[in-house]
């Protein structure tokens, strides 16, 4: 069909001319310059909006938790020791709480650093890559194991037994909550402390063995404390995570409001006081307003500690 | 508070589930939810009730949905536990319908339900023993309401001192959301004195659901705890209760006769007069059909009629010697 080759040869004759193309690239040009800041504007906003928000669930904490020392002294909260929330007169004592979180977040990561950083440290420098790969997916599954299934091995399982292990009276106590939390922060100690070891310059390993170390000199000498900062830091994140978690504790360690002398006693956290309690107040009781400022200590915290690792990550970034 | 009822255990299953099961799961409920636009007769009764609170009662007002549901199939009831105060509480913040509770609404909380522009009434829709409930290897069968006040107030500390071996005692406690938590602390800790300032001992596990004090008791045996008669199984011992000098187990004619000491209302609250399907609803659970599902979570009935003379003893409900 001689007719149509024509026309299409034609137009495309045409289609090149520089009339047209000068159209559509200035088009194209236009678009972008319009477009660009556009999106520059939408990446730009997205981050302000976390940071606006992070602000304004501090003030919304912050607001509703001072409510509280209107009607309660502001010493009795931070330094009671007793969390009565139900009695009359009420009594919000944080310390058996804070303690309780503290002592159960020692306990699990006195299990968990060892732990952490000597798998961090097989996977990153021994394991051949075979195994690597294996361990590295095993990891991410672990992390995947939600909490309140972890708690339901711990009421089942593990509570009975170290119940029996250590002749305790009852499962329901602080090691087990913390053992159950420790399993919780392996992955992320484990992925961000193995990233700091491979992160260490090839050139240290190869420095090190032309000087005739071994492998395992190498290692605990020389990467080990290059990397420190990047495993102080995956440290820390386990530490937020260990502190945050809530359903693991609220389901074993028995919550007893005590002040804690030893992990084998039940304890009560702050994250497992809050969840446990919200449910029962009224909206503007003190009990409500008590509940906020356990949540703002508990920020605190979180805050403190993630603020921590930030600074070691930065300098591990250097 | 997830496992506050075996009902609401069911949704543990979601999130150990595979993503490309979840995504079928979400396919069928899709299909699921489309099939229901079929036309629906404007006379029968429709909608949707959230039913909220007491978790001794969570089990018995599921029973009493499912079969109400079957009748009405174009109502939906939700039932959730969480304890007698998050029901109250839900009630005065307004999300839910109708607030269960095994203990009576303080004073105090009906002030500040008023002021929140709730106005709660209430119906007693069954009766309820609270049983103490020990290991089954434990040698102690009764105790008094003294002994059990020495006990969990941590005065007493030893089983050997109540004819037991010679261990520790455990002793176990709702959390104080818990209705019964309420009911047991007025009656056992404060021996029902208004003006007593005692508390539980500090050791006392508060655990998050009646169920969890099942396992705990049925696998410990230093436990002591207490729980709604409906949680009674042969896995635990339930302990005859004397108030001076007459033992009585919780059995259902105890209960009824009032002869157990520590016998109680479950009360249903709704804001005002109820409407509409939430009438239907409360109506039908005083009526035979939902009085039934009480009898048969192992409550005790509410008597509109003359008392019936034949009690029947709870099922699964053991009782000690």
């Amino acid at each position: 069909m001689p007719a149509e080759t024509n026309e299409s040869t034609v137009r495309a004759y045409v289609k090149p001319q520089a009339l047209e193309l000068g159209f559509y690239a200035s088009m194209k040009r236009l678009w972008r310059r319009i477009s660009e800041p556009i999106i520059e504007l939408c990446i730009r906003l997205s981050g302000l909006v976390v940071v606006i928000f992070v602000f304004l669930i501090f003030l919304f904490l912050l607001r509703d938790s001072l409510s509280l020392f209107r009607h309660y002294p502001l010493g009795q909260f931070l330094f009671g020791r007793k969390w009565l929330p139900i009695s009359e007169p009420p009594q919000f004592g944080v310390i058996p709480l804070l303690l309780g979180s503290v002592l159960v977040t020692f306990w699990a990561l006195v299990i968990c650093v060892p732990l952490g950083v000597g798998s961090a440290m097989f996977i990153a420098e021994v394991a051949p890559k075979a195994l690597k790969n294996v361990l590295k997916s095993f990891i991410e599954i672990l992390a995947a194991i939600p909490s309140v299934v972890l708690g339901f091995l711990g009421i089942i399982w593990l509570g009975p037994v170290l119940r029996d292990t250590f002749h305790l009276s009852t499962g329901m106590c602080g090691l087990t909550g913390s053992l159950l939390l420790a399993f919780m922060a392996l992955p992320t100690i484990i992925s961000i402390s193995e990233d700091a070891l491979t992160g260490v310059p090839r050139s240290y390993r190869e420095a090190a063995f032309g000087l005739g170390a071994t492998q395992w000199q190498t290692l605990w000498r020389v990467i080990l404390p290059s990397a420190s900062s990047g495993i102080v830091a995956a440290v820390m994140l386990g530490i937020g995570r260990v502190v945050g978690e809530t359903m693991v504790v609220l389901m074993v360690t028995g919550n007893a409001p005590v002040i804690p002398t030893s992990i084998l006693q039940p304890v009560r956290t702050l994250t497992a006081t809050i969840a446990g309690e919200m449910g029962e107040t009224v909206g503007g009781s003190e009990h409500y307003y008590a509940l906020f400022a356990v949540g703002l200590v508990l920020f605190a915290i979180t805050f403190t500690v993630n603020f921590i690792a930030d600074l070691f990550l930065r300098r591990a970034r250097r | 508070m997830s496992m506050c009822c075996v009902r609401q255990a069911r949704c543990l299953r979601f999130p150990i589930v595979g993503l490309r099961s979840q995504a079928i799961l979400a396919s069928v409920l899709g299909v699921f939810l489309g099939g229901c636009g079929e036309s629906i007769d404007p006379n029968e009764p429709q909608g949707f009730i959230q039913a909220k609170g007491s978790d001794t009662m969570v089990n018995a007002v599921q029973m009493v949905a499912e079969v109400f549901m079957k009748d009405y199939p174009h109502v939906f009831v939700a039932v959730t536990g969480g304890g007698s105060g998050v029901g109250i509480a839900s009630l005065i913040n307004k999300t839910c319908d109708v607030a269960t509770a095994s203990r009576e609404m303080k004073a105090k909380e009906i002030e500040i339900a008023n002021q929140h522009g709730v106005y709660p009434r209430e119906f007693t829709v069954a009766y309820d023993g609270v049983a103490v409930i020990v290991n089954k290897n434990n040698p102690v069968n009764r105790l008094t309401i003294d002994d059990l006040h020495k006990i969990f107030t941590g005065e007493a500390t030893n089983w050997k001192q109540f004819g037991g071996k010679d261990l520790h005692i455990v002793t176990l406690s709702r959390e104080v959301s818990s209705g019964t938590h309420m009911y047991f602390k007025e009656e056992v800790i404060h021996l029902g004195k208004k003006d007593n300032k005692d508390e539980f001992s500090k050791e006392t596990l508060l655990l998050t659901s009646s169920q969890a004090i099942v396992e705990e008791a049925a696998g410990n045996e230093e436990a002591i705890g207490y729980l709604g008669m409906g949680y009674l199984s042969d896995r635990t011992k339930a302990l005859q209760i004397a108030r001076d000098k007459e033992f009585y187990p919780p059995t259902v004619e105890n209960v009824l006769k009032k002869t157990y000491p520590l016998s109680r209302g479950l009360y249903a609250y709704t804001d005002g007069e109820p409407e509409g399907i939430v009438k239907t609803f409360i109506d039908f659970t005083l009526s035979p059909a939902g009085q039934k599902q009480f009898t048969d979570a192992g409550f005790v009935p509410v008597q509109t009629s003359p008392p019936e003379v034949t009690p029947q003893s709870s099922p699964g409900g053991t009782v000690a010697r």
